[in-house]
């Protein structure tokens, strides 16, 4: 594993990452999806954590180019299980209550062929920009 | 194209189901059906003038439509491409048509700093942090500023401990810093006992990186080597994802020996608490640490002079933490623009109770108590009126509909005689009862107290026990001088935080809904209909049809009637069970 050593080192990680998220912001030739889900305490709760491996093992099989991460708490636990869909070249949408029939929906709706689906989450927050 | 529908709980009161419905017929008859989508959508945050439909990608955000108005909108903006301007929202300054909601960042209310990459980065993936700016303050820390400066920054940015006492975090650095010794210790303190809180476990869930950084760069800036989390055993993902960050940091060189190449040396453990309250209070947390028993002592010495291992320690707050890397990468002057005069930056909230969004929110402080219930939140359940809003947990007070205006920060909230807390937000209507609140948050302290002190052991019993008498119809006007003197020599002379402020609930609900605790002690009446001895079943004998469905299911056979006459319920022998209500089809039972 690469140890950062010094200030530069981490500059250097820090580049490397950006241009990798960036591109994965701007969506790559093959056009990929980014699924982000919320997997904080409430959310596995929620069941997120079949939903994940749900939607892993369906787009697989569909033979979709889908990167899946998990991430923290997003706020709307009111919602849980929410997920973030980025499609490629666009803004990331949230969903909310997604039970195994909202994953497929998704997947077959949104994911597939942009197509939004009932149960968006507006961003109802702002973020410091880095 | 797209038109999004908030279908949150607020605009569906307010018949978005309907306007929905109508822009699909509509399309649908325009033969739009296939090119334009109707879709349901969660709360957009602005209840308040609501319903909302937005029409993407052009991003214009209509407000207060009616299902009426859905002619206009797909007559005007779906087919001619222009944009319905009553709709639009009106910007109350200067009274300007605002068209697309990315020029409504005002509507937005929540600012997240603490929270920045909670629910943005895998919290599993150091790589993730960094390219998110992560270990670049520590990096400027060693890189360019003298552990003085440092210090100085923190004080100059008015940050404020966020675990409830609100004390300067700078300050409290500076105090550590000055106090001399062969070994120093910076500890975290998660333990969040507060009943209903959970922003901590959050922040440790989803961005254990940025508590790690910080306690880094506090360590560099009081001179300790030696870093202790202290969390509550039962927060194992929490743990999880801490244990996995702390072993990435090591791995990639950000926490052992000579980070960065600086010659700073520093490393973080975990300590596990049992989940005892008032453990989280800072000396009973490091007593706790050192295989003590978790009781508190006296403060002088506080622990910045004398704490873990008798040794200069600084204790603060998860929250608290996850706001310095962004301090030192914007810069003091951005934090403290931020905020209220005397409280900087944001809050996190855990939003709890009779509110449609429940959920973590994070504020600027001197958001009005308004702002939070009806545009974040979303309003009150089922549509119902607000009664009060609990911050501070067990230690803290009520806020009633006459703080709906006040700005939220530290020293607003202590002189509405409440306070800030941890960040638990429990919103009641008036189906609760305020004398019920404050026997529940008793009995919490009750169980609680660690039992050194009498004041809290003995003392808080008796108030617990008063309570109980005046909810169960047996209270007297005397009882509430008695809570009022009791909770005075509570608060004077408990040894530590928890019970100098565990009265805090009694006196503010007495303070606040004086006629309410009146109306149980002299009509024996509860009005939100909770104490359950205060009820009373009735029979109304103009509805009544004599069907004996009650009388029969009743299992304390405390009603008497003949068969189609009106049937009396026998308040002596009823058990409240309610099963008589569930059995009458003709409402004629009722509970007062
Ligand atoms: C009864 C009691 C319980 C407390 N519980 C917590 C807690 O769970 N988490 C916390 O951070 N601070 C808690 N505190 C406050 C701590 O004593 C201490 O002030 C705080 O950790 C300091 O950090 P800060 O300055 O960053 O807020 C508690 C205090 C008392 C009196
Ligand atoms: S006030 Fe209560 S919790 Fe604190 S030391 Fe006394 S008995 Fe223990
Ligand atoms: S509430 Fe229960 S006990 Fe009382 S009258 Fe009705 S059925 Fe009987
Ligand atoms: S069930 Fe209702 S209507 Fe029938 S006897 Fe009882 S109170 Fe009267
Ligand atoms: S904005 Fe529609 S429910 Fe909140």
């Amino acid at each position: 594993m690469t140890k950062i050593k010094s200030l530069a080192d981490l500059k250097a990680m820090k580049q490397s990452i950006q241009e990798k998220i960036d591109t994965r912001a701007k969506g790559n030739a093959e056009g990929l999806v980014q699924v982000k889900v919320a997997m904080a305490t409430c959310g596995i709760a929620a069941g997120a954590k079949q939903v994940m491996d749900y939607m892993m093992a369906e787009t697989d099989k569909r033979g979709m180019n889908v990167v899946f991460t998990q991430t923290g708490c997003m706020g709307y636990c009111h919602a849980e299980p929410t997920i973030e869909v980025t499609l490629s070249g666009k803004e990331p949408i949230v969903f909310g209550f997604v039970d195994l029939k909202k994953a497929d929906e998704i997947i077959d709706k949104y994911i597939k062929d942009g197509e939004l689906v009932d149960g968006i989450i507006p961003v109802n927050y702002e973020t410091i920009n880095k | 194209m797209h038109l999004l529908v908030c279908g949150g709980t607020g605009c569906n009161a307010s018949k978005s189901q309907e306007i929905a419905e109508n822009l699909k017929s509509t399309l649908t008859d325009k033969g739009l059906g296939n090119e334009v989508q109707v879709i349901l959508t969660g709360c957009f945050g602005f209840c308040e003038k609501g319903p909302i439909v937005k029409i993407m990608p052009d991003n214009t955000f209509y407000t207060e439509v009616k299902p009426e108005d859905v002619a206009d909108i797909i007559e005007e903006h779906v087919i001619k491409g222009r944009k319905v301007t009553r709709l639009l929202y009106t910007d109350p300054e200067n009274k300007q048509h605002v068209a697309d909601s990315k020029h409504m960042g005002f509507y937005k209310k929540q600012l997240r700093i603490a929270l920045r990459n909670c629910g943005f980065i895998d919290p599993q993936n150091i790589e993730e942090y960094v390219g998110a700016d992560g270990y670049s303050a520590l990096a400027k820390c060693l890189g360019e500023m003298t552990p003085e400066q440092v210090i100085n920054e923190i004080k100059l940015s008015g940050l404020r401990g966020r675990g409830g006492g609100g004390f300067p975090t700078g300050l409290k650095w500076e105090i550590a810093s000055k106090n001399h010794a062969d070994q120093k210790y910076v500890v975290c303190n998660a333990d969040e006992g507060d009943p209903g809180a959970f922003m901590d476990r959050s922040i440790l869930e989803g961005d254990p990186h940025s508590v790690l950084e910080a306690m880094t760069i506090n360590g560099y800036a009081i001179g300790a080597t030696k870093g202790l989390i202290y969390i509550r055993a039962e927060y194992p993902l929490a743990i999880n994802r801490l244990l996995t960050a702390i072993g990435q940091a090591r791995e990639y060189g950000l926490l052992g020996k000579d980070i960065l190449g600086s010659g700073f040396e520093f490393d973080i453990e975990l300590r596990y608490g049992a989940g005892a309250f008032v453990c989280g209070e800072e000396t009973a947390l490091i007593h706790s640490m050192e295989g003590q028993r978790g009781e508190p002592t006296f403060k002088p010495p506080f622990p910045a002079q004398s704490g873990y291992n008798k040794k200069p320690t600084n204790v603060n707050n998860v929250e608290t933490y996850a706001n310095i890397p962004i301090i030192i990468n914007k810069g003091a002057n951005w934090f403290n623009k931020i905020g209220t005069e005397k409280s900087k930056g944001t809050k996190v909230f855990a939003l709890a109770g009779q509110i449609n969004n429940v959920g973590l929110i994070e504020v600027p402080m001197g958001i009005t108590l308004r702002e939070i219930i009806y545009e974040i939140g979303g309003g009150i359940k089922g549509g119902r009126e607000f009664k009060a809003a609990q911050t501070g947990g067990p230690s803290g007070g009520c806020l009633t509909s006459a703080h709906l205006d006040t700005p939220i920060d530290y020293d607003n909230l202590i002189a509405a005689g409440s306070m800030m807390g941890s960040g638990g937000m429990v919103v009641m209507d008036e189906t609760s009862c305020m004398v019920a609140i404050a026997k529940f948050y008793l009995e919490f302290t009750v169980e609680e107290s660690c039992g050194k002190c009498t004041p809290c052991r003995v003392g808080n019993k008796r108030l617990h026990e008063i309570l109980e008498k005046i909810t169960k119809g047996n209270g007297t006007m005397e009882d509430l001088d008695n809570l009022r003197n009791l909770s005075r020599v509570i608060k004077d002379t408990a040894l530590c935080g928890l019970g100098q402020t565990s009265p805090n609930p009694v006196i503010s609900t007495i303070e606040n809904f004086y006629d309410e605790y009146v109306e149980h002690i002299k009509d024996k009446k509860c009005r939100a209909g909770v104490c359950k001895s205060l009820m009373q079943y009735v029979i109304d004998p103009v509805q009544c049809v004599g069907c004996t469905a009650c009388a029969r299911n009743c299992p304390v056979n405390a009603i008497q009637g003949e068969k189609k006459m009106t049937h009396v319920i026998n308040t002596e022998l009823c058990i409240k069970c309610g099963a008589c209500i569930e059995k009458c089809k003709f409402n004629a039972i009722s509970i007062c």
